[in-house]
């Protein structure tokens, strides 16, 4: 690796742009945080990086476009795959006329409900986490809080995170979209389950802090 | 807005601080006179609370009074703190400043809690656009501005950063932490100890304690040594707190980060956050002490600028809000 270019500090971790056997890769490294005592970093790092490539290779089995591990190394908490050319949605969102909003928010539902229903739970869906793929494909990436589980709260959880992300970063069109996204997940999950996920989804806000219809 | 000559009082009664403070609008804090129930045992009786403010309400509003050397004619409106925070405590106070705002004839200014410990961070660490970490017994937000409000980028799903601490502190026996001394966690955590594995839970941008709480308790009574638990808990819990902290400042891309609230008096947090503001090269600011905890200069201070653009509610329709939430609350003194 003669070649490596500083593409991103992201806030767990660096990211090169390399090459790979003659192509251009991601290099990942999930640095070492000197604020955090030394063991429980190494156990947040080396978890981490193990599960994201899991997740990672798992999404991508299953038809939900991820880059594609190339490497791993869990001594370095290193993760070398595929450069997805594209940009990031949260950049874009907004610039995008309303009808291909709706598209894009759909299209997140429907690969939100494929991993759900393969027992994928993602962890960390917001727009950063997207990357709109010079082809038309949305592609997830960052799955470093993911893991595998397939009950309702979990669902629940991880739309809610999408709903809570949406509400900080696109607060004007939050509501819309996060309906739209609920659209396409039913399309996977069927209304039935899309109902339930959707219950927990609520349930989970009002556990939150200061929600007034709490009782 | 207005912009003549101000002084607003504030009064704070949002949990176990009674506080009066005066502020006018060249950012001058005239008093900050505060009083503090302290429980005999265990955390915060909203009732016992809402009584000790009731008792020290007038001796801590004359001694304010007597400290900012002014006359109550020059008082311009009465702000209070609305929320959130414990009912009982916040009827007592609302009750109190609706009580001299009537007999001042003076207009009556709303204020909420959060936006008022963001508010005096930045008017005392002089810090313009910061992300901000507030830390409290009752609330854990990380916070910026953006588009008229401040937006919350992540919160405690459960219970807060400082009644986690506060609840384990309690049951190891530590003293009731006081504001000038060390925290007994502090001593503990610069001394460093044997790490034990807790539950770590960050579930995207937001945090939970209360698990984390539940098992270093558990691990006190299956006998592991109580230093190395409470090391290992002090550490875990802030270390959430910091990375999600992280996890915005790099969403956001703010510049300057702003650590209030109560348990910005924490040393280990400071220099946590003192750590990950020099690796990515932003400016770092720590409200001062006597700022961090519950103060009522915070509340006159914020009644100064929402007074200037003419927030002012009938007392008739000033009921407390013990669920206001920050992000509720839109700010027209900030673009």
């Amino acid at each position: 690796m003669n070649f490596e270019k500083l593409l991103g500090v992201g806030a767990e971790a660096y990211l090169y742009l390399i090459k790979w056997f003659d192509a251009e890769a991601i290099k990942k490294v999930r640095v070492p945080k000197k604020y955090r005592d030394s063991k429980l970093d190494l156990f947040i790092r080396t978890s981490r990086t193990i599960r994201e490539a899991k997740l990672l290779t798992a999404a991508r089995s299953i038809g939900v476009p991820t880059p594609t591990v190339y490497y791993v190394d869990t001594d370095d908490s290193t993760i070398i795959m595929e450069y997805i050319k594209g940009q990031r949605l949260k950049e874009l969102f907004l610039s995008l006329n309303s009808l291909v909003q709706k598209e894009i928010c759909l299209k997140i539902g429907e690969l939100i409900a494929l991993l759900h229903e393969n027992g994928i739970i993602h962890g960390d869906l917001t727009t950063s986490n997207m990357i709109l793929h010079g082809s038309g494909h949305i592609f997830l990436i960052d799955f470093g809080l993911g893991e595998f589980a397939y009950d309702i709260e979990a669902r629940g959880v991880d739309l809610h995170l999408m709903m809570r992300a949406l509400e900080s970063t696109h607060y004007n069109i939050a509501k819309d979209c996060f309906n739209y996204i609920l659209e396409g997940y039913s399309r996977i999950s069927g209304v039935n389950i899309s109902k339930l996920v959707l219950l927990k989804v609520n349930e989970i806000r009002s556990r939150g802090r200061y929600i007034r219809k709490r009782r | 807005m207005r912009s003549q000559k101000c002084i607003v009082l504030g009064i704070e009664s949002t949990a176990h601080t009674f506080g009066c403070g005066i502020a006018s609008n060249d950012g001058r804090i005239l008093a900050n006179e505060n009083s503090v129930y302290i429980p005999k045992e265990g955390g915060i009786h909203p009732r016992e609370a809402s009584r000790h403010h009731s008792t020290v309400a007038y001796k801590v509003v004359a001694s304010a009074l007597r400290k900012a050397k002014i006359k109550k004619e020059d008082i311009n409106a009465i702000a209070f703190s609305q929320g959130p925070g414990l009912g009982p405590c916040l009827r007592s106070g609302a009750t109190i400043a609706r009580a001299i705002a009537l007999i001042l004839k003076k207009p009556y200014i709303p204020v909420n809690h959060c936006v008022a410990h963001i508010e005096i961070g930045r008017l005392i660490s002089k810090c313009y656009d910061p992300l901000v970490i507030y830390v409290s017994g009752g609330n854990t937000i990380i916070s910026a501005f953006d588009a008229g409000r401040y937006r919350i980028f992540g919160e405690t799903l459960d219970i807060a950063y400082g009644n986690c601490i506060d609840t384990f502190s309690r049951n190891l026996n530590f003293p009731y932490p006081k504001p000038n001394e060390l925290h007994p966690l502090d001593h503990i955590s610069t001394e460093g100890g044997n790490f034990i594995e807790l539950p770590y839970i960050v579930k995207g941008q937001d945090i939970s304690y209360s698990g984390l709480l539940t098992a270093a308790l558990k691990k006190i009574q299956e006998g592991f040594f109580w230093r190395d638990v409470a090391y290992s808990f002090y550490v875990t819990a802030s270390a959430m707190l910091i990375e999600v902290a992280e996890r915005a400042l790099a969403h956001t891309g703010k510049r300057e980060v702003l650590l209030t609230g109560g348990n910005a008096r924490s040393r280990l947090l400071q220099s946590m956050l003192q750590l990950v503001c020099e690796e990515r090269k932003v400016k770092f600011y720590v409200v001062p002490s006597e700022y961090a905890g519950d103060n009522g200069a915070m509340i006159a201070w914020t009644g100064v600028l929402a007074y200037k653009h003419g927030i002012i509610t009938p007392v008739e329709k000033s009921t407390i809000k013990p669920k206001w939430r920050l992000d509720e609350v839109d700010i027209p003194w900030r673009l």
